[in-house]
């Protein structure tokens, strides 16, 4: 077994030069990837990285790992295949915006729907990268971009109102730049058992350099962002005396020093509870009004897709399987010619 | 009527049985077949659906048909039929064309009322004479009120006693034809298992179906019907999309190789998946995706992950999985594609047969994308063909194209059971742990003269390696635009689907020594090209026959074979694909075209009188 081995990230890369742009948020996820890789503990022949087309789906080839550059938009589907067919495999999906939420929206959705055990990051520039800065579905009503010079006339998807659309048990967040919160995320995708999606806010440094600034700034991130950990107080701000309070049937952020609140208003995250009310609520704060949440918005055990399908073939198979299909077909109507 | 009856012996027999969708024409039809064949008939059925799932009763748009062929040397069901079964005025208007001259009809006469003659628009009350059938030929039959009189004690309410009708129809062509009733009663019992009422009720039925003919000698003469010795062995009734399924399950037991499926319902292909999906007693793992791309993908993930990757679809489904196609083609994994090829373009007709993707098959792709294409001549040989696309598939690394279509697929035919040794070991071609411990193994290095890639199976230790789409240098499998290499890995992926050939049979020809004419065509027709050519040589036609199985790459024997005749005849249910392509890679020869687009198989006799105008009489 493999258990006594310990991995470093290194173990994870593969001898294959890294191509993106310099200073693309993709080097920090990578970095974040094999160092959570190297924590899961999970041997490289053992993990398998799969991705659709864009500029982060180049990521298997910088992996030392079993690796698939599949197609536009179809990772999710075939790494779907891939984990019915190789279960003891860790399967990672790698997708950007443009391939996870608009060619590959449906592979996406229904990979969320089943519960099928993958990880899948999302990285969301806003913005098509490799075919040279196009807007994308979460790009903002209004973008600027070489596809909608006079700006979008169209509102976008925040992924993670998909994530509960499709009744996902897992959704966490964070930024491209925030190595120790996107491990944190990954490993708990990585252990979570079923889909688990993690967005990653990555900047494009040559399409749409900034576009995340307005929340990511070191100015203003510790007001514009708020850490979720589970069983801790939903607290944020620069000395952390801002908090989540609940507002009716809403959430409110509170400055404890000047508004009349205490901690104990103070709202505390449960990334397990099975109702995803107030996590889709936490989602879906935007870093305006509310502070963006990063972190393990929702881990939740649901039954998983592949062991549902292994646990169907046993029980079929114990109740009334045959060894072969010659035994099959004769047991069913058939006469002799001697 | 007479009074006595004579027996009549017949080499072979074509029974069509009508009605509305409702009237369960299908299930007579393949408990008449079952019975057939378990008497050492030959046999070989055509169900006709209508393309509405539930058009209004008794509306010429609700008719529901199955024809099969009973006796020897049986290989379609049949150009036209001996007895027609029309339960209602709608079904005999439908059908009356598929009836032989001289042919005999049943119908339920209490059906043709002025309601149900209104509902089938006929013009007037003489429904025989308007579609110019004599009362000779005519075997009008209550088998409404029958039905009832002989449930009358039942306790059935009258909506399932009228459901029992189709059995008393069976009963009497069963009278008819001799079958014996013990065969048939056991057939219903087990259908109706669940429901011993049901059964019982149609078991009374049939017999008094049976016993009508019997006592009012409704026909002149009844029929024995000849069987020809078969093959000693165990068999079973088989149609096409169940032997595709069953094909593939013996692929994968011969290689080792699990199963998957990856698949999204779609007419004619769908009991392709309902087969596989049964077979999770088998260890089979078939998977309803979301769509006809994430069907092919999941598949090339399976592959990708060590399975046998299959993903099954008809025409408009092969054309959404091309990309994909073209994945595996790039990443040099094996895959099936199932296309039970339908009426197109685009949504065409979907429940009727065609042969009008095999360019599609060839060459639906972008960029140089070679793939094999094979395709099955009958419902039994879709086991054969199906099992041999996963051999190619997994001994070459490569998609194999399966072409089969809602003919073969729908149809049936009896089969015998293969023993465990008449199908072959499948030997992908593993990396080799030697191999690997020597170091350098790249994921694109060739094993041998084939061209083929080994196969790493993910969860090899030191064994790990990256594919893709993108294009590979030839000796690292590192991305690479160089120009040389490009053109390099695209000779070589040619290559290894050309040598292909070295691995399959040779074309067969059959028929006359010195036959200077050769009838040829592909996949699904061979029943009815084959029947032609056996009558053209009745008629003293020196015609030769060959049905091609493996289209690319062709049997090496092909060019051989064609420069032989000095008329070359291709007969196909398209406009001319495969001698478009036979025309190109062999440009000596002239191919003569007999072409049909009517979602309808070819008649033989048809075919017959095509022929004979090429050849001049």
């Amino acid at each position: 077994m493999q258990d006594s081995i310990t991995y470093t990230a290194a173990d994870f890369k593969s001898d294959q030069p890294v191509r993106w742009c310099p200073g693309c948020g993709d080097h920090a996820i990578i970095n974040s990837l094999q160092k959570t890789m190297a924590a899961l503990g999970v041997p490289p022949h053992q993990t398998a990285v799969i991705s659709g087309i864009g500029c982060s789906s180049r990521l298997p080839y910088y992996m030392n790992a079993y690796g698939f550059h599949t197609i536009h938009g179809r990772a999710a589907a075939v790494a779907t295949g891939f984990k019915l067919a190789n279960p003891d495999m860790t399967v990672w999906q790698i997708s950007g915006d443009g391939d996870g939420l608009a060619i590959g929206g449906n592979h996406f959705i229904h990979a969320v729907r089943r519960n099928i055990d993958i990880n899948i990051l999302l990285l969301n520039n806003k913005i098509y990268g490799l075919t040279k800065g196009q807007y994308s579905p979460t790009s903002a009503r209004g973008f600027v971009s070489k596809s909608s010079p006079y700006g979008t006339t169209e509102d976008p998807f925040i992924p993670a109102e998909l994530v509960f659309g499709a009744r996902g048990n897992f959704f966490g967040r964070s930024i491209d730049v925030e190595l120790a919160i996107t491990q944190e995320v990954l490993l708990a995708a990585g252990r979570h058992k079923g889909t688990s999606v993690t967005e990653i806010l990555q900047n494009c440094v040559i399409y749409n350099n900034g576009i995340h600034s307005p929340i990511t700034d070191k100015e203003y991130r510790a007001d514009r962002t708020i850490h979720l950990v589970n069983g801790e107080k939903m607290l944020f701000g620069k000395d952390k005396r801002k908090g989540l309070v609940r507002d009716g049937f809403l959430l409110k952020a509170v400055d404890l020093d000047k508004d009349p609140y205490t901690i104990d208003d103070v709202l505390v995250h449960d990334s397990h509870t099975p109702s995803n009310f107030l996590h889709q609520q936490l989602a879906m704060m935007d870093g305006m009004e509310l502070p963006l949440a990063i972190g393990i918005i929702r881990d939740v055990e649901a039954p998983v897709y592949n062991e549902e399908v292994e646990r169907q073939v046993r029980e079929v198979q114990a109740a009334h399987g045959f060894d072969s299909l010659r035994s099959m077909i004769l047991a069913g109507d058939t006469w002799e010619v001697k | 009527m007479l009074a006595e009856t004579s027996i009549k012996n017949l080499d072979k027999v074509v029974i069509r049985f009508s009605g509305d969708s409702g009237d369960g024409m299908q299930l007579v039809g393949n408990i008449f077949t079952n019975v057939s064949a378990g008497l050492g008939n030959e046999v070989s059925t055509f169900p006709d659906y209508p393309a509405e799932i539930r058009a209004p009763q008794g509306s010429l748009g609700g008719v529901s048909g199955f024809q099969v062929s009973v006796g020897t040397d049986v290989h379609t069901p049949g150009d036209k039929c001996d007895v027609l079964v029309a339960m209602n005025p709608a079904a005999l208007k439908q059908n009356v064309r598929h009836l032989k001259k001289g042919g005999v009809i049943i119908v339920d006469i209490d059906s043709f009322k002025e309601a149900d003659l209104k509902k089938a628009k006929f013009a007037t009350d003489e429904p025989f004479k308007e579609l110019g059938i004599n009362e000779e030929q005519l075997l009008m039959v209550p088998v409404t009120s029958m039905t009832k009189a002989a449930l009358a004690d039942s306790g059935l309410d009258n909506k399932a006693v009228t459901k029992c009708r189709n059995f008393f129809a069976l009963g009497l062509v069963c009278w008819l034809f001799d079958r014996p009733m013990a065969s048939v009663d056991h057939f219903i019992k087990k259908k109706f298992a669940r429901k011993p009422a049901v059964y019982e009720a149609n078991s009374k039925v049939l017999r008094a179906g049976y016993d009508y003919g019997a006592n009012t000698h409704s026909s002149v003469t009844t029929y024995r019907i000849e069987s020809k010795e078969a093959r000693p062995g165990v068999y079973t009734d088989i149609n096409g999309n169940t032997a595709t399924a069953w094909g593939l399950i013996m692929a994968s037991e011969k290689s080792g190789r699990p199963l998957f499926l990856g698949s999204y319902p779609i007419t004619p292909a769908t009991d392709i998946l309902h087969e596989l999906a049964k077979r999770k007693d088998l260890g089979v793992k078939a998977v309803q995706m979301e769509d006809e791309i994430a069907g092919v993908c999941s598949a090339i993930g399976a592959s990708f992950g060590g399975n046998l990757g299959v993903t099954s679809t008809s025409g408009p489904g092969l054309a959404l999985k091309s990309e994909g196609i073209g994945l595996a083609v790039m990443a040099e994994l094996p895959l099936v594609v199932i296309d039970v090829q339908r009426g197109g373009p685009s949504t065409g007709l979907p429940t009727k047969t065609e042969q009008t993707d095999l360019m599609q098959a060839l060459y639906g792709r972008n960029g140089e994308s070679p793939v094999a294409v094979v395709a099955p001549v009958s419902p039994t040989d879709c086991f054969t063909m199906a099992f041999e696309a996963a051999r190619i598939a997994l001994e070459h690394m490569t998609p194999v194209i399966l072409l089969t279509d809602a003919f073969i697929g729908n149809g049936a035919s009896a089969w015998r059971i293969p023993d465990d040794d008449e199908y072959p070991e499948i030997k992908p071609p593993y990396l080799p742990a030697e191999r690997l411990a020597q170091g350098g193994w790249q994921p694109y290095e060739r094993c041998g003269e084939n061209q083929i890639r080994y196969w790493a199976i993910p969860g090899t230790e030191g064994a790990m390696h990256r594919i893709g789409g993108l294009e590979k240098d030839y000796t690292t499998g590192a991305l690479s635009n160089d120009p040389v290499n490009h053109e390099r890995m695209i000779m070589t992926r040619r290559e290894k689907i050309a040598r292909i050939a070295d691995d399959i049979p040779a074309l067969e020809v059959i028929g006359p020594e010195d036959a200077d004419v050769l009838l040829m065509g592909w996949g699904g027709t061979y029943g009815h090209l084959r029947t032609a050519a056996t009558e053209l040589n009745a008629q003293g036609k020196k015609v030769a026959f060959a049905q091609l199985r493996y289209i690319n790459p062709l049997p090496a024997n092909t060019g051989e074979v064609l420069s032989r005749f000095g008329t070359v005849i291709v007969a196909e249910l398209n406009t001319g694909m495969l001698a478009d392509y036979l025309q190109a890679k062999f440009p000596k020869t002239e191919i003569k075209r007999i072409n049909k687009i009517q979602g309808q198989p070819f008649l033989a006799e048809e075919v017959v009188e095509a022929v004979n105008n090429i050849i001049g009489e």
